[in-house]
């Protein structure tokens, strides 16, 4: 019963949230003129009549909250309207594109994981020594570098000098060519990743190999593969939601790493059509990107409460999102 | 725990809310304070020297943003490297005059990035001051006030930190096109919601201190209570958060310039250097050596200094 009540509330809480986004996103069509028929219209120039044409047949005669109605019954349906561009149905571009972000991402995130996660838990058992403190050191830089810098240098070095990776693009355009292409890519946008990963992965195994029961484990001569084995057991969940929640950022990189290294995915999709106010584009980008972020965080987040027995929620408390932040929490 | 999942989630990506490491916690509570005297009544060198101690990189860190804050300052490097010669075009490093060669306008690369450090600095700081601006505002209001201003503060924050802040400022920015300090505005707002739950969240721990208790007796008003006892509690709180927040601020701030969007073309600055750069890697690679490298030291710099101020503040906690 209390389950049904939470997931309810995280239902309706991800509902509100997905309208706002929606709302925030057919918003865009009057942000950029006053007079949305014009820029609909692209740079092409337009008889009044023209412009009457386009209003009608973009609804833009009709009252706001109807326009917003009709937009969004379309966009449910996967219609996002014509490229002012290309001229090209705006769910045709984003459908030849969505692989190589998808694959892009996938790979950064195995990266991450694949090379934070030891560094991690190297860090959390040797914790005080040079080791901690070189890998500590190396996730800070990682965190706080932007995707882009760190691109281009290691574009520079392996492509240009080394000679090891192909430059820019995606190859003759088979999905076989194309990975070679994404590797350089997907390190880059996994820097920042698995820096995090490090962090936390540190930070929760911290926990655990401070804790009473691995001194008396300890005390009692288990074997340090025994322990260790406990150890992740028990910090494993929080490592990988936290991972997991690394979704936005992934997704929020991938526009500008894909940019870096002129990859045609969603990403450069929504940087060219920002640039060109191409905007029934950027509204099915942003939207589309928004929502995968949205529901995957929520999905993530609830599932972190259900499975661990200690916050599942239980009578006299109400939700975990409303607990008044401690003071450990926070700071 | 679950509150730290739950700040998790979005594109800033700092230890700002991370999750604490307890080996300091537990150490600080177990040794004593090194001097019982007041820190406030040594003299400044002393504080300063002892604030220092035992952190070379702090040092090195602090030095490197003084160095881009005075540099920011001078307004002669900056005409000075906006000089084109378009006829010599991208040179390598090392021909005569420019010692890191020129970009394809002919700029001195060097002299580039140098003028860059001003909008490295001052987006950031911008930011930075305006969203815990913000923070303190709302978030002294929603903690003190309580109720129903609370109960809304609090679901429009839980609101805007749910959505996807990098990708938003990218199509907002983008879309409204107004330069640099509209850009700057966007994120000002975007990062504001991080500081509302910041302050509300330190401000309620302390709510019910005594001292508070004291301050309400002598029926002193709500605005001084906040801006005299409660602030300078909070403080060591909220200046971290700002260092944490300016390392963001120049890391997505230099995004956007990078992805073309918001600067001109002509100015100096780190990011728009760096998207050119994509063309001339082979001509001159010190056009996107030079300024990645300044992004990523000044950022990295940034963030030392705030997760120093941090461990400080949860030290003085006790």
């Amino acid at each position: 019963m209390k389950v049904a009540k939470f997931i309810g509330r995280r239902l309706l809480n991800l509902v509100i949230l997905l309208f706002v986004l929606s709302l925030v996103t057919f918003g865009l069509l009057y942000l950029t003129n006053s007079d949305p028929a014009r820029t609909l219209a692209g740079a092409k120039k337009v008889s009044a009549a023209q412009l009457a044409e386009i209003r009608h047949q973009y609804h833009l005669d009709e009252p706001l909250w109807k326009q917003y109605a009709i937009w969004l019954g379309n966009a449910i349906h996967g219609d996002f309207g014509t490229s002012i561009r290309t001229q090209l149905p705006v769910a045709q571009m984003i459908g030849q594109r969505a692989w190589v972000t998808l694959t892009l991402a996938l790979m950064a995130i195995a990266i991450a994981l694949l090379i934070g996660l030891p560094l991690g838990v190297v860090a959390a058992k040797r914790h005080g020594t040079w080791r901690d403190g070189l890998i500590t050191a190396l996730a800070v830089v990682g965190v706080s570098a932007p995707s882009f810098s760190v691109g281009l240098l290691l574009l520079y070095v392996f492509a240009v000098k080394l000679g090891w990776f192909p430059v820019y693009g995606l190859g003759d355009g088979s999905f076989a060519d194309a990975v070679p292409h994404l590797l350089l890519p997907a390190i880059t946008l996994a820097v920042g990743l698995f820096a995090a990963v490090i962090k936390v992965s540190r930070a929760s195994l911290l926990e655990q190999v401070e804790s009473d029961y691995t001194l008396f484990a300890q005390s009692r001569g288990v074997s340090r593969g025994t322990i260790t084995r406990w150890q992740l057991r028990n910090a494993a969940l929080p490592i990988m939601t936290s991972s997991g929640l690394l979704i936005a950022s992934l997704i929020s990189g991938t526009v500008v790493v894909e940019t870096t290294f002129s990859l045609g995915g969603l990403g450069t999709l929504l940087q060219e059509s920002v640039t060109f106010k191409d905007i029934p584009v950027v509204q099915a980008v942003t939207l589309l990107l928004a929502t995968v972020i949205c529901v995957t965080t929520a999905i993530i987040d609830a599932l972190y409460t259900l499975v661990d027995p200690r916050l599942r929620p239980s009578g006299g408390h109400r939700g975990s999102a409303d607990a008044p932040a401690s003071k450990e929490g926070e700071a | 725990m679950s509150d730290t999942t739950q700040t998790s989630t979005q594109a800033p990506l700092q230890p700002q809310h991370g999750p604490q490491e307890p080996a300091s916690r537990t150490a600080s509570r177990t040794t004593p304070q090194s001097s019982p005297q007041h820190p406030r009544l040594l003299p400044l060198p002393t504080r300063i020297r002892r604030a220092m101690s035992g952190s070379w990189a702090m040092l090195v860190a602090t030095l490197i943003l003084l160095a881009t804050v005075i540099i920011g300052l001078i307004p002669a490097f900056n005409s000075q490297a906006l000089k084109q010669d378009i006829v010599l075009g991208a040179v390598p490093a090392g021909t005569d005059g420019h010692v890191w060669g020129t970009d394809a306008l002919g700029r001195d690369v060097l002299m580039l990035t140098i003028a860059g450090a001003r909008t490295a600095i001052a987006g950031p700081v911008v930011i930075a001051v305006g969203a815990m601006a913000i923070g303190l505002v709302f978030g002294l209001l929603a903690a003190y006030t309580g109720g129903w201003v609370d109960w809304l503060i609090s679901r429009v924050v839980e609101l805007m930190l749910s959505l996807p802040t990098l990708l938003l400022a990218i199509v907002l920015a983008g879309l409204i096109g107004g330069g640099y300090w509209v850009n700057v505005l966007v994120f000002m707002l975007l990062y504001a919601p991080y500081e509302i739950r910041l302050v509300r969240s330190a401000a309620l721990s302390h709510l019910h201190d005594p001292f508070l208790d004291a301050a309400r007796l002598l029926e002193l008003s709500p605005v001084r209570i906040l801006a005299r006892h409660v602030f300078p509690v909070i403080r060591p709180v909220v200046g971290a958060a700002m260092f944490l927040d300016m390392s963001n601020a120049l890391v997505s701030l230099s995004s956007l310039s990078f992805l073309g969007l918001g600067i001109s073309p002509q100015a100096a600055d780190w990011g728009r250097q760096l998207s050119d750069a994509r063309d001339q890697l082979f001509n001159n690679p010190m056009t996107a050596i030079a300024p990645g490298i300044a992004i990523i030291v000044v950022s990295v710099a940034m963030n030392i200094v705030g997760d120093w101020i941090t461990a400080r503040a949860d030290r003085g906690e006790r």
